[in-house]
């Protein structure tokens, strides 16, 4: 399921996301460029602060102030969404861009039974009365999964368990059947035992009604498991991105590698799991050259001066100088 | 549900023999009764019989039970100053202060909530902040001079309306209202003003700040990604939400106003109980000073039953017993 | 913290100067926030004037509102200098008694200003105490101060305030009620605005009693509670701060508010509540000084205390905005 040459369902172009402060302003997202095809997965990964969930933000136009886009593109199916007016963007949210976020436990309206958030969302985006609306909703709780929906529609987000919740929770998202999910660490507040659950009914459920995912996590587990490609976010900037499979066997990137040595594998055994030296620089101290330089093993003085940027490796793109002259392939940490 | 308002209600009573408590050791140990009944020249066996009469010579624990038992069925004792049963004149001064509190309430609640939900939304815009500066400007004017100003301005520069007094009351059984006609409802208008003023700020600024913090929780971003029209986001997800401290606020605030209702009864010499009560305080009759304290105390309790069932009509995490799923937290 | 700042792109700043303390002190967040903000200046402005003045109140005014030789009741009700009839002796008129009102404003902030400081040091002190002994000790002593702390913050302070002065009214002679008064209104709004102080405090100890330093400081033998002494009131300072400051506020307002009800401050003596209430006896007359001078003094040392407690509230925590 790779992007072939079919128009890319989501198309984010140079992106720019800004903080302005009164010290100078921060630059949280610097010149990521990526696509989501049809039905595609894509994972991002990268440390908190990387800048992955604020990209997500931008997609759906949710940016928090003082942080604005200040650079850069966002289409969708070919169409300019970061610069509609308010109602625009609103139709496009639920309807075209589905989200899901972090926390299930408060992502719902304490107030408003399960029933009523569902109906709802799709009262505002379908055009269905009460009856419809209704059981399109239990249908949907029914797909996600909810034992006994037609019984539970009509209960409380308290009466529902954590991982429960995340399954009301996705299928609010999937209530008006969006082409692309956003999922913001979906399974990052849930049981080590529920996650891996939550995981395969997403990915079941996009499989079935071909939506596209962009699932933002820190949890490389996560991307293996469910992701098509993976785009690796460091310090704002994608470092690497390419097929799962290539970017988990293969990484290119010195972060990615690292990042790699960090999951434990069953079957093969290791006296000890790599680590990166350090951690990721705050935004207000994000050094020039490779963001990545401080940390590197394989550093050199082009890092210390010059942006890598990102290009063609094998199947992937990364942005390392490591990968600049052709021929030349070394592979990191050997 | 049935066990909390019963605890709630134990609290309440406990409460209430707190202050009764309180209002008995007032009688006991400030002044001497006897001294504030009799005449100048008593004889001391006169006033040995009175003590006696009063019971001022049982045991402590005697005593109270018999206050507390009086108290309960509204028997306050007879006013030092009036020389009338305390709960005659309270009864009779009742009506002039609740319809004054209560249509401060309502201007307060009318003008307050939506004063405070729109500078919660726009806390940006230039109309949000005029309010903010006007409100700040309310709170910091005292209540008194608020009433003085709007009488130089509205009763001696202008000459609109009076300024003392309940104007003419209707008679409605043993109730007097100000409702039924115009100069009693011209009457009613700067002290009801000068009461809600303060209120009404005060309303303001927490229902915005409620709303501000409403709107910045997750199930807000979450509806906003779900693509909901700003209308249902605003008015039925977050407004919706800050109703339980909103109930609460104006609750304890219906209370306050009859305390504050003192000093507004005194500016537009306003019959009514607070100024009984001031002028309980300036001579110490004490009777009328336990009787009022146990009386707010009352009105406090009162409410606050009130404002809890109301929050179950509010709050379906109250309403349902046990989570379905085995709970969430963890 | 700002050891290793490498050059950055991103980040427009001048790093060359070396950060002295006093630097540092006026570039943080805080100082920031106040010199970023024009009304906050002006308050910070107006509040340091009327204490200057109310301090100074011997050697700033004219007149002596004390002094019996130097009023005459011949100077009785006298406009404000400027008007037709004005004295160019009394600047803003003379008060029905013959005082000069600029005089006896002063002397009149300065008691306002002495109840109100004294009255937070009370509740604070009270408060803070109280606060730190239910977050600590816990059990039956936490539940009863809470309970009580509950009740009394759902009664206007005012109220209590009143019946305090009612019952002491009753303990003392009226002289000794008068000579007291000081003390008198500070002990009934101090013990009116404790327990905010308390309910901040004791939240804070509740968290930081579970922390595992203190049980790790517990199990090498350290009094538990030099530690939450040392360890909490740092961290409710800000909090502690903000409620002080606004409760200033509201403990003027309550001694203006007391001495207008005639259980404060005695009419003889200068006071802005007295003199607000004195001048509106006379606003029918057309005396409106009387009344007005005082009130715009009395508000706009509220207003400027309350516009100061609001910007440090959210100069410490600026998520509350």
């Amino acid at each position: 399921m790779t992007a072939e040459n079919n128009q890319p369902l989501l198309s984010v172009r140079n992106l720019r996301i800004e903080f302005p402060t009164r010290r100078g302003t921060l630059v949280a997202v610097d010149d990521i460029s990526f696509d989501i095809a049809p039905g595609e997965i894509l994972g991002v990964v990268g440390e908190s602060g990387a800048g992955k969930s604020l990209t997500g933000a931008a997609i759906i136009g949710l940016l928090e102030p003082p942080g604005r886009i200040a650079q850069g593109e966002i289409l969708l199916e070919g169409r300019r969404i970061d610069d509609l007016p308010y109602e625009e963007i609103r139709r496009i949210r639920g309807r075209q861009i589905g989200a899901i976020f972090q926390d299930p436990l408060t992502s719902l309206n304490p107030l408003y039974s399960v029933s009523r958030q569902l109906t709802e969302t799709i009262q505002t985006h379908l055009s269905m009365n009460e009856r419809q609306a209704r059981e399109r909703a239990l249908e949907l709780l029914e797909e996600v999964g909810i034992p006994g929906a037609s019984e539970r529609i009509d209960h409380y987000p308290h009466q529902f368990s954590g991982g429960m919740r995340q399954r009301v929770v996705i299928a609010l998202a999937l209530c008006a059947e969006p082409r692309l999910i956003i999922a913001d660490e979906p399974t990052t507040a849930l049981d080590v035992s529920i996650q891996a659950q939550i995981i395969s009914l997403l990915k079941r459920l996009c499989n079935d009604h071909g939506t596209a995912v962009m699932l933002v996590t820190h949890d490389m587990g996560v991307i293996a498991e469910a992701a098509d490609r993976v785009a690796v976010m460091y310090s704002g900037r994608i470092a690497e991105i390419g097929p799962v499979q290539e970017v988990v066997r293969a990484a290119k990137h010195p972060y990615t590698h690292g990042l790699m040595g960090s999951i434990p594998h069953i079957g093969h055994h290791v006296d000890q799991l790599t680590q990166i030296e350090g951690s990721m620089p705050r935004l207000q101290e994000i050094p020039p050259g490779c963001p990545f330089n401080p940390r590197c093993e394989q550093v050199s003085e082009r890092c210390y001066v010059e942006r890598p940027n990102l290009q063609v490796a094998e199947k992937s793109e990364v942005a390392c100088h490591l990968f600049d002259a052709p021929g030349l392939e070394v592979r990191a940490g050997d | 549900m049935i066990a909390f308002l019963v605890r709630r209600l134990l609290q309440a009573i406990a409460v209430m023999a707190v202050v009764a408590f309180c209002a008995f050791f007032m009688f006991q140990f400030v002044g001497d009764p006897v001294n504030q009944m009799v005449a100048e020249d008593a004889t001391e066996e006169d006033r040995q019989y009175l003590r006696e009469s009063l019971g001022l010579n049982d045991p402590i624990p005697v005593q109270f039970a018999k206050f507390a038992l009086n108290a309960a069925q509204g028997n306050y004792g007879i006013s030092y100053q009036h020389k009338r049963p305390v709960a005659a004149l309270i009864l009779e001064r009742m009506p002039a202060t609740l319809e004054l509190a209560i249509t401060a309430a309502v201007i307060a609640a009318l003008l307050g909530v939506p004063a405070g939900v729109y500078t919660g939304l726009r806390r940006f815009g230039f109309t949000s902040k005029l309010i903010m500066t006007l409100s700040l400007i309310g709170i910091s004017l005292p209540t008194f001079l608020i009433g003085i100003l709007l009488i130089y301005l509205f009763a001696v520069i202008l000459g609109w309306l009076p300024s003392f007094g309940r104007g003419e009351v209707t008679h409605l059984g043993a109730w007097e209202t100000n409702f039924l006609s115009i100069s009693g409802i011209k009457s009613l208008i700067l002290p009801a003003i000068t009461l809600a003023l303060f209120q009404m700020t005060f309303i303001m600024r927490l229902i915005r700040s409620e709303m501000l913090e409403v709107l910045r929780t997750d199930f807000i971003k979450f509806a906003r990604a779900r693509g909901l029209h700003n209308r249902a986001i605003n008015y039925g997800h977050a407004l919706k939400n800050t109703l339980v401290p909103v109930i609460t606020i104006i609750g304890l605030q219906l209370g306050s106003l009859i305390a504050f209702a003192i000093i507004t009864e005194t500016v537009f010499q306003w019959p009514g109980m607070g100024q009984l009560f001031l002028q309980a305080v300036q001579v110490v009759d004490i009777p009328i000073m336990s009787a009022y304290l146990i009386m707010i105390a009352f009105f406090f309790v009162v409410i606050n039953l009130i404002v809890d069932m109301l929050y179950y009509v509010v709050d379906p995490r109250l309403r349902i017993d046990q989570p379905g799923g085995g709970g969430g937290h963890g | 913290m700002a050891e290793q700042t490498a050059e950055s792109p991103a980040v427009v700043e001048d790093s060359a100067r070396p950060p002295s303390t006093l630097h540092r002190i006026w570039d943080s967040d805080v100082c920031f926030s106040f010199r970023s903000s024009k009304v906050t200046m002006l308050a910070a402005f107006v509040t340091a004037l009327i204490i200057f003045l109310a301090v100074f109140a011997p050697l700033v005014a004219p007149h002596s509102p004390f002094d019996v030789a130097t009023v005459d009741l011949m100077d009785a009700e006298l406009p404000p200098a400027w008007e037709a009839e004005g004295d160019k002796r009394f600047l803003l008129g003379t008060d029905n008694l013959g005082r000069d009102l600029w005089s006896t404003i002063l002397y009149g902030t300065r008691i306002s200003l002495t109840v109100g400081f004294f009255s937070v040091i009370f509740g604070l002190v009270v408060g803070v105490g109280l606060g730190l002994v239910s977050g600590y000790v816990g059990g039956y002593i936490d539940a009863f101060i809470m309970r009580v702390a509950e009740i009394q913050l759902s009664i206007p302070g005012i109220l209590i305030a009143l019946l305090l002065a009612g019952v002491l009214r009753g303990v003392l002679s009226a002289e000794a009620y008068n000579d007291a008064i000081v003390y008198v209104l500070v002990l009934t709004i101090g013990t009116s605005i404790w327990p905010q102080f308390a309910r901040t405090v004791r939240g804070s100890t509740l968290v930081e009693r579970n922390k595992e330093y203190v049980l790790a400081a517990r199990v090498i033998g350290l009094s538990r509670f030099s530690i939450m002494v040392r360890h909490v009131l740092p961290n409710v300072m800000g909090p502690v701060l903000v409620i002080a400051t606004i409760n200033l506020a509201i403990a003027i307002l309550s001694e203006a508010t007391l001495s207008f009800l005639g259980v404060g401050v005695p009419p003889t003596e200068p006071s802005l509540g007295t003199l607000i209430s004195e001048g509106q006896n006379y606003l029918f007359s057309g005396l409106w000084w009387i009344t007005i001078f005082p009130g715009v003094v009395l508000a706009a040392l509220v207003l400027a205390v309350n516009l100061l407690g609001d910007w440090l509230r959210d100069a410490l925590n600026p998520k509350l905005r």
